[in-house]
């Protein structure tokens, strides 16, 4: 019988939670990293026992962790004890931490600042990973979303790092602002059917595609709109929060914006609102049925302002038809005086063929339906809060 | 042998428990130091300082003879008392209080 693995990340440590394909029994293995930061964790397609983890701190600064064997140990990869940190020529190594921002002229415009909060220029800075995204082929090579916005790859198992500096070099950059969180790339798509496309988004600039493998990217953010932005052709400035798409249509995709549910049928070129019915359309998370490509899960949150639920009721919102006609699933959630939320990276899908649908909350709670939303039942409710889940089905 | 003191959560990362013993040939220094610590347990490069710039990183601060050398150059040399191993070197994560 196939297994599921929960991938949690808190802001005090990783917990990894398994079950049988039933869904019903879990064992909570945790904390890994305790103390530290978990923003997000993720297996490779192409090996699920590897593991690699973004640990971090506001001391100590970015980690990153990797682990052989499914999460029962990990390591830091990188130079080994009592192999040199120096390189011959005396400069240092790269490290599994090291995220160097490519100023080189060989990458053709390399850029120093970006649009601060109160318009002016600020120095770009590297504070952590918030998305590793592993390749869908290739164990090794595995692709990082970092604040302030930047998107890196590694193709050794995270031991080194390099800038893919076409994005932020490809024009727009200097224009970029910081979300409310912080100027993060947050969302790493691999489309499944072409390995030279790839989706980003980065809050708060917005989406992003390239068609040839990282080396140049355009602005995927015409339909969106704001009301934070005057100009309705804006290329940028988007607070995109989350894109999700169905691996058998990657043409199609979702999107919460930062106000809005949007689709685009056409890889993003264009955007049309899908938001319907929705009590709210502000929200973080998104994600897309395992197999029915049309089915849609969004959280609404009150408001920008208000970062937790309307009424006191936390209900995720299913479409079955590709957005605009939304249904509440409520059935195990908690319908009376409840105030979490649920952050941008913190809902997964896995791919029984009864899909599971599993989501976690600032409040520490990891609720997992094996019925695609039909019935709610909490996983654990008292960790941390929550910054990300992932989930791996395996066979 | 100069004794260096770690916080817990890089304690966790270098895998060693109590006070970090190294060996340094020449002066010792908060370069010299944490250059030997790095080559130890190359695990804590960055975590500590730039990677780049080797600044020390901005909520780490670097005690000994209960003094803050934090602001000290990194070349100026450390305490004879941290020199003999009489007392430790310490690294700590920068809290108000405690």
């Amino acid at each position: 019988m196939s297994t599921v693995r929960v991938l949690v990340g808190t802001r005090k440590g990783a917990f990894i939670l398994t079950s049988d394909g039933k869904r019903e029994r879990w064992n909570v293995d945790g904390p890994h990293f305790a103390g530290w930061e978990i923003y997000h964790m993720k297996g490779s397609p192409a090996d699920p026992n590897r593991l690699y983890a973004s640990q971090s701190s506001g001391w100590f600064g970015q980690i990153i962790q990797r682990s052989n064997d499914g999460g029962k140990t990990w390591e830091q990869p990188g130079t080994k004890p009592g192999e040199p940190t120096t390189n011959p020529d005396g400069s240092p190594k790269g490290e599994s931490n090291k995220f160097v921002y490519d100023t080189s002229s060989g990458s053709g415009k390399p850029l120093t600042t970006h649009q601060w909060y109160d318009g002016t220029q600020h120095p770009w800075e590297f504070k952590r990973v918030w998305h590793l995204e592993p390749s869908l082929t290739d164990p090794d090579t595995v692709y990082a979303g970092v604040e302030d916005a930047a998107l890196f790859r590694s193709s050794d198992g995270g031991q080194t790092w390099q800038e893919l500096a076409g994005l932020r070099g490809h024009g727009s950059g200097p224009k970029w602002q910081p979300g409310a969180g912080g100027m993060c790339l947050h969302t790493i798509l691999l489309d499944p059917s072409n390995p030279e496309r790839m989706f980003v988004a980065i809050s708060a600039a917005g989406a992003f595609r390239t068609d040839d493998g990282g080396s140049t990217w355009k602005p995927i953010n015409r339909g969106l709109k704001s009301e934070y932005i005057p100009d309705p052709n804006a290329e940028i400035g988007f607070c995109v929060h989350r894109l999700a798409m169905n691996r058998s249509r990657p043409n199609v995709l979702f999107m919460q914006l930062h106000w809005h549910v949007m689709r685009s049928d056409n890889s993003g070129d264009s955007w049309h609102k899908v938001s319907g019915n929705l009590p709210t359309d502000f929200g973080f998370p998104i994600d897309v049925h395992a197999h029915e490509p049309n089915t849609v899960y969004v959280v609404p949150i009150k408001s920008d302002s208000l970062h937790y639920p309307p009424d006191g009721k936390l209900r995720v919102y299913r479409s079955r038809t590709g957005g605009d006609e939304w249904e509440a699933l409520t059935n195990g959630l908690p319908q009376r005086d409840c105030y979490v939320n649920v952050l941008r990276d913190a809902m997964a899908v896995d791919s029984l063929d009864s899909c599971g649908v599993y989501f976690g909350t600032s409040g520490g709670q990891v609720y997992a339906s094996a019925d695609a939303g039909d019935h709610w039942a909490p996983i654990v409710r008292d960790l941390p809060p929550v910054v990300s889940v992932e989930v791996q089905t395996l066979p | 042998m100069i004794r260096v003191v770690l916080p817990f959560h890089l304690r966790t990362l270098a895998r060693v428990e109590g006070e970090v013993e190294l060996e340094i040939n020449g002066p010792v220094t908060q370069r010299s130091v944490l250059d030997a610590l790095e080559a130890r347990y190359p695990m804590l490069c960055g975590t500590i300082r730039d990677h780049v710039t080797q600044q020390r990183r901005a909520f780490v601060r670097f005690f000994a003879c209960e003094e803050d050398l934090s602001h000290e150059s990194p070349d100026a040399p450390l305490p004879e008392a941290v020199a003999s191993g009489a007392e430790p070197f310490l690294v700590i994560g920068a809290i108000a209080g405690g």
